[in-house]
């Protein structure tokens, strides 16, 4: 099992889906139709528009933030916060299972 | 009860304005009708991911069959309008029906432009725009032994990489001396060019195809207007496209290179509107001029602006135009519009494949164009969005901060 729940910026929706390792976060979002990720440029790391904030406790469980990330994290809408990722560069491992991120409130 | 929004093609545009239609709590029928038989898809990864094989279909999906149920959308698929009737408020479709509107969004897109060349309808001449033409080619690209791309743009270029990477030959056939001439500056069209002849991609410039030669049925190759021969089982035609203007235009609605609208991307009709790739808009970071542009960003941004207008929130269209293109090891990010910029300032290292060019008419920044640098491209959206002054020295002088000249306030 690998789940990750997703809660919108203002807390009032909740849903955790089990993701199948390999696939991105951005991804699992995107194919279970949740609103709040938008994914503009379809997981290419170009755009910002997959932000999310990752429960603090929960950062070390994450790869690192690549160059390609740091750059666009640059860019997002709502503002960066140190728990800022894109969702389309956190590809799920076992070891994520549990993760809960929080979606911003606009992504564009 | 009210007659429906109903949005001609369901490509990004028309897909992005029904989601942002709900998601602003517009309440009202949404009627989302494509011609292709199947639900929304991303078209970007097409001549990427999904080419390689590294991506199946599934994960190119806007959302699941499920989220149109959800959210009281109706999706008709495999369907094309066929005419507009204004004064009944109604489109026809292809099967005969009739379906009624309160609001229509014309999202017809474009298509490939199709050269009127002896041989075009040969067997193995391929096109890459949509997902029929892309299982095509990728069938077509598995068994290829040589491949000819006639023009040197985005999509010939992405394909080229894609098809250099399966270790396919590929020459490029180009009208113009330089690959990407109409979207980008020399500096890093001389890049581009370079990379991909350092990947085996053979080029011929300044040359105009006259004939597509068949053996039978099937391509052999390609004639040129020097009476040249390049053999090839494969070619790919991508010279850009045409905006699907005829259904406008048979309703008088005003069209040139595009629907025409205005600044709040309404036609003439208060009742009609036109987003993505069909509109012709006067665009803020053109001067105003007329502008069309074919790119995600601009399907999506235009969606939620006739969004915000449809419940009540209208605002003239304003964002900045972007665009970005993966070949191989090359990701260029393109901020602004660039056309007629009369002078470049380069920043980074041209040799090293990581750098930026910062294209100006006169004083004015027009746009960045970023290799392998994004971080220059988010700072360079965020200070043409502001319409921040960079002077070219400024541009060039690693020593000079960027990011803090972006994030100002």
């Amino acid at each position: 099992m690998a789940r990750v729940t997703y809660i919108s910026h203002d807390g009032k929706q909740k849903k955790t889906l089990d993701i199948t390792p390999g696939t991105t976060i951005m991804q699992a979002a995107m194919l279970d139709g949740i609103d709040g990720i938008v994914a503009e440029c379809g997981g290419s790391c170009m755009c910002a528009t997959c932000h999310v904030y990752v429960q603090e406790d929960q950062l070390a469980k994450l790869p690192p933030i690549g160059p390609d990330e740091e750059a666009m994290l640059e860019g997002t809408v709502s503002p960066r916060q140190p728990n800022s990722r894109l969702s389309c560069q956190l590809t799920m491992t076992p070891e994520m299972d549990g993760l809960v991120v929080t979606m911003p409130e606009y992504q564009t | 009860m009210a007659d429906p929004v109903v949005i001609v093609g369901a490509s990004h545009a028309g897909f992005q304005i029904a989601a942002s239609l709900r998601q602003h709590g517009f309440d009202g029928g949404i009627t989302l009708i494509g011609d292709e038989p199947v639900l929304p898809y991303q078209r970007p990864p097409l001549s990427k991911d999904y080419l390689s094989g590294k991506v199946g279909f599934d994960m190119l999906l806007m959302r699941p069959d499920a989220f149109f149920r959800e959210h009281r959308i109706e999706l008709i698929t495999g369907t094309r309008v066929t005419e507009i009737d204004r004064n009944a408020h109604r489109v026809r479709l292809n099967n005969g029906d009739a379906v009624p509107y309160s609001h229509l969004v014309l999202a017809t897109g474009a298509r490939n432009r199709v050269p009127p060349l002896p041989g075009i309808e040969l067997a193995g001449v391929c096109y890459l725009r949509d997902l029929a033409e892309t299982e095509t080619l990728r069938d077509r690209l598995s068994v290829a032994r040589q491949i000819v791309v006639v023009g040197a743009g985005f999509i010939g270029l992405e394909f080229a990489a894609v098809a250099r990477a399966a270790d396919k030959p590929v020459h490029i056939v180009e009208l113009v001396d330089r690959v990407m001439a109409r979207v980008a500056s020399v500096p890093t069209s001389q890049h581009f060019g370079e990379v991909h002849k350092q990947s085996g991609v053979e080029f011929t410039f300044g040359a105009q195809v006259v004939s597509i030669v068949g053996e039978g049925h099937r391509v052999a190759g390609v004639e040129l207007g020097d009476g040249r021969r390049l053999p090839a089982d494969l070619v790919l035609v991508s010279i850009g496209v045409v905006p699907n203007v005829e259904l406008a235009g048979a309703a008088g609605l005003e069209v040139g290179n595009g629907i025409i609208v205005d600044d709040h991307l309404l036609t003439a009709d208060p009742d009609i509107s036109a987003i993505g790739d069909c509109a012709a808009f006067p665009c803020r970071h053109f001067e105003g001029r007329l502008a069309r542009l074919e790119s995600v960003q601009n399907a999506a941004d235009h969606a939620r602006c006739v969004a915000d207008r449809l419940v009540g929130k209208p605002h003239p269209y304003t964002a900045l135009p972007w665009f970005w293109s993966e070949q191989g090891s090359m990701r260029l990010q393109i901020a602004g519009l660039t056309i007629g910029h009369d002078a470049a300032a380069v920043r980074g290292d041209i040799a090293g494949g990581e750098f930026s060019v910062f294209c100006y008419r006169g004083d004015t920044l027009l746009g960045v164009e970023s290799i392998n640098r994004p971080a220059d491209h988010a700072h360079a959206r965020r200070i043409l969005t502001a319409e921040r002054h960079i002077t070219p020295q400024q541009a060039a002088d690693p020593s000079f901060d960027l990011r803090a000249a972006a994030m100002a306030r």
